[in-house]
């Protein structure tokens, strides 16, 4: 099917690309996050490894690189070096689907500033996103310890509760853009971005991939101080390394998913004439909202678990169904009666519908502290 | 109490959190920058000199009978006017603090009858074998002004007679 050399090389060049600015960005996440979190609790962080502590990532790969690894007695050997690597490569895969901006033109040649253009790139990484649940489990599972066998199953029940409402807060955004290519989605935002029609579903996503890549309030996969981290427990050296960085992995792609749902993706002023700055708007979107999810870690104490579960399948279940709802009657309201200003009705009653969590988590509270409904 | 509450409250800690990044760091750059120690702290010992360059301790042995933690060790030997190393009658010849089994209590401080130990304003011990923790004479006292007033030095006969000088109380 595909005979032109030179389109396999573009590939091969494209990938290579995304997979060192995947690690790339791994290593300087953790810095970011490491100094951004420090300036929040008022110290400097790491600052001595080079100007700005930025050799910082390059010094902790050498050191996780030379520990001792460690693989307990009677573990299942061989799924205990698999589950690592089944953690990393989705989080890495997911990557291929993004677009990064608009074709530019390159020695006469065009090429799209995206790895794959499937047109079902939404099921892509929904479906790629579930596989990481299978690292975890397995990671636990193989360990032949306890703790690590319970925080595998927690972390696995999380998940997969969470999946389900950021699987359900997707389909506003593909009633909006009638598609599931990535590019469409994108396109679609260039009057008005996603998260000013749909807010409640921006907000649902977001808290939904906050407990997908067991970020902070959701961090009960790695909660050291009161479940002995967890699924990883049993890792050390280079293949507790392969933890971190998918889970690293995972927060750049997830945020790059949030900015080409919600946030417009590549597009931004100046776009159409210099498609090159389709990336660069791509850049300054994903560094703001890791931005946020690190804000949202420094500030925010972590959930209990039968609240984080309750939380889950009781409010955000329910709601994002309700989004969809409210969406596809706006959408059918503007088609019927011809009248585009009658959008406007999808923000404000999902407004209105998230509101109605909002009081009864407010009544239970009130219930719960002064014992009076 | 509104019922908005629950989500105020989230987005007010969100705002303190953001607030709170504006503030100056409190880290000091220990290597770099160093907080002044309190003015009574326990570091380090030091031997003291008297202004001519004499050195106060006269190797009694008092702080090695008084140090709980058995961390001194002191030898004691005989002043000439040629070679005095202190007033009176005898010096230290030898005085080795183990710095691993030193505990920073200052007894020894309080048993000196010369005033002669005192614990300093040093924190920045660090060894890397247990032979370098022991603290000799030469690395506890303190330096002279000038050369010429090194210990021992030649003195005329009959001054330095008297090993415990007149002394003030203490005085912080």
């Amino acid at each position: 099917m595909i005979s032109d050399w030179t389109l396999w090389l573009e590939w091969f060049i494209k990938s290579l690309v995304l997979i060192f600015a995947l690690l790339g960005g791994f290593a300087y996440l953790t810095w970011y996050e490491r100094r951004a979190l420090a300036r929040i609790q008022t110290r400097i962080g790491p600052n001595r490894a080079g100007p700005f502590g930025l050799l910082q990532p390059i010094a902790d790969a050498i050191k996780l690189v030379f520990k001792e690894e460690l693989t307990p007695a009677r573990a299942y050997k061989f799924v205990f070096f698999l589950a690592p690597i089944l953690t990393v490569v989705p989080s890495i895969i997911i990557a291929a689907v993004i677009p990064w901006g608009r074709s530019i033109n390159v020695f006469g040649r065009v090429i799209n500033l995206y790895l794959a253009d499937i047109n079902v790139g939404v099921l892509y990484f929904m479906s790629i996103a579930a596989i990481a649940v299978y690292g975890i489990v397995l990671a636990g599972w193989s360990s032949n310890s306890k703790y690590a066998m319970l925080g595998g199953l927690r972390s696995t029940a999380q998940m997969i509760s969470y999946e389900l409402s950021l699987g359900i807060s997707i389909i506003p955004i593909l009633l909006l853009s009638d598609s599931m290519r990535m590019v469409d989605i994108v396109e679609k935002q260039t009057t008005w971005w996603f998260v000013v029609i749909q807010p409640v579903g921006a907000l649902i996503f977001w808290i939904a991939t906050l407990a997908e890549v067991n970020r902070a309030p959701f961090d009960m996969p790695e909660a050291e101080q009161e479940l002995t981290a967890g699924y990883h427990s049993e890792y050390s050296g280079m293949k507790f390394a392969l933890f971190f960085m998918a889970e690293y992995q995972k927060m750049i792609v997830i945020c790059a998913v949030m900015a080409v749902f919600f946030f417009g993706g590549y597009l931004g002023p100046g776009v159409d004439q210099f498609p090159l700055l389709g990336p660069v708007y791509m850049f300054i979107k994903i560094v703001l909202l890791l931005f946020a999810m690190i804000w949202v870690r420094a500030t925010w104490p972590r959930l209990r678990y039968d609240r984080l579960m309750s939380f889950g399948w009781k409010v955000l279940v329910p709601l994002s169904l309700a989004i969809v709802l409210i969406t596809a009657t706006g959408i059918l309201l503007v088609e019927e009666l011809n009248r585009p200003e009658l959008i406007w009705t999808i923000p404000a009653a999902s407004v209105i519908v998230g509101l109605i969590p909002v009081v009864t988590i407010f009544r239970t509270l009130r219930r719960l502290y002064y014992g009076r409904a | 109490m509104g019922v908005l509450d629950p989500l105020v409250e989230l987005v007010r800690g969100l705002w303190i959190t953001l607030k709170s990044m504006g503030e100056k760091p409190v880290t000091i750059q220990y290597p770099e920058e160093k907080r002044p120690v309190r003015q009574r702290f326990r570091g380090r010992h030091v031997l003291k000199r008297y202004d001519n360059g004499l050195e106060k301790c006269i190797g009694c042995s008092l702080c090695a009978a008084a140090c709980p933690a058995d961390a001194i060790f002191v030898e004691a030997a005989e002043n000439t006017d040629e070679k005095r190393f202190s007033p009176g009658e005898r010096y230290a010849s030898t005085y080795e603090i183990n710095m691993l089994r030193c505990i920073y209590c200052g007894y020894c401080e309080d048993a000196c009858p010369t005033e002669a130990i005192v614990l300093g304003d040093n924190y920045e011990l660090s060894f890397y074998d247990r032979r370098s923790a022991i603290y000799t004479k030469e690395m506890l006292l303190e330096p002279v002004p000038a050369s010429a007033m090194l210990t021992p030095q030649k003195v005329d006969a009959g001054i330095y007679t008297r090993s415990v000088p007149e002394m003030e109380d203490p005085h912080d």
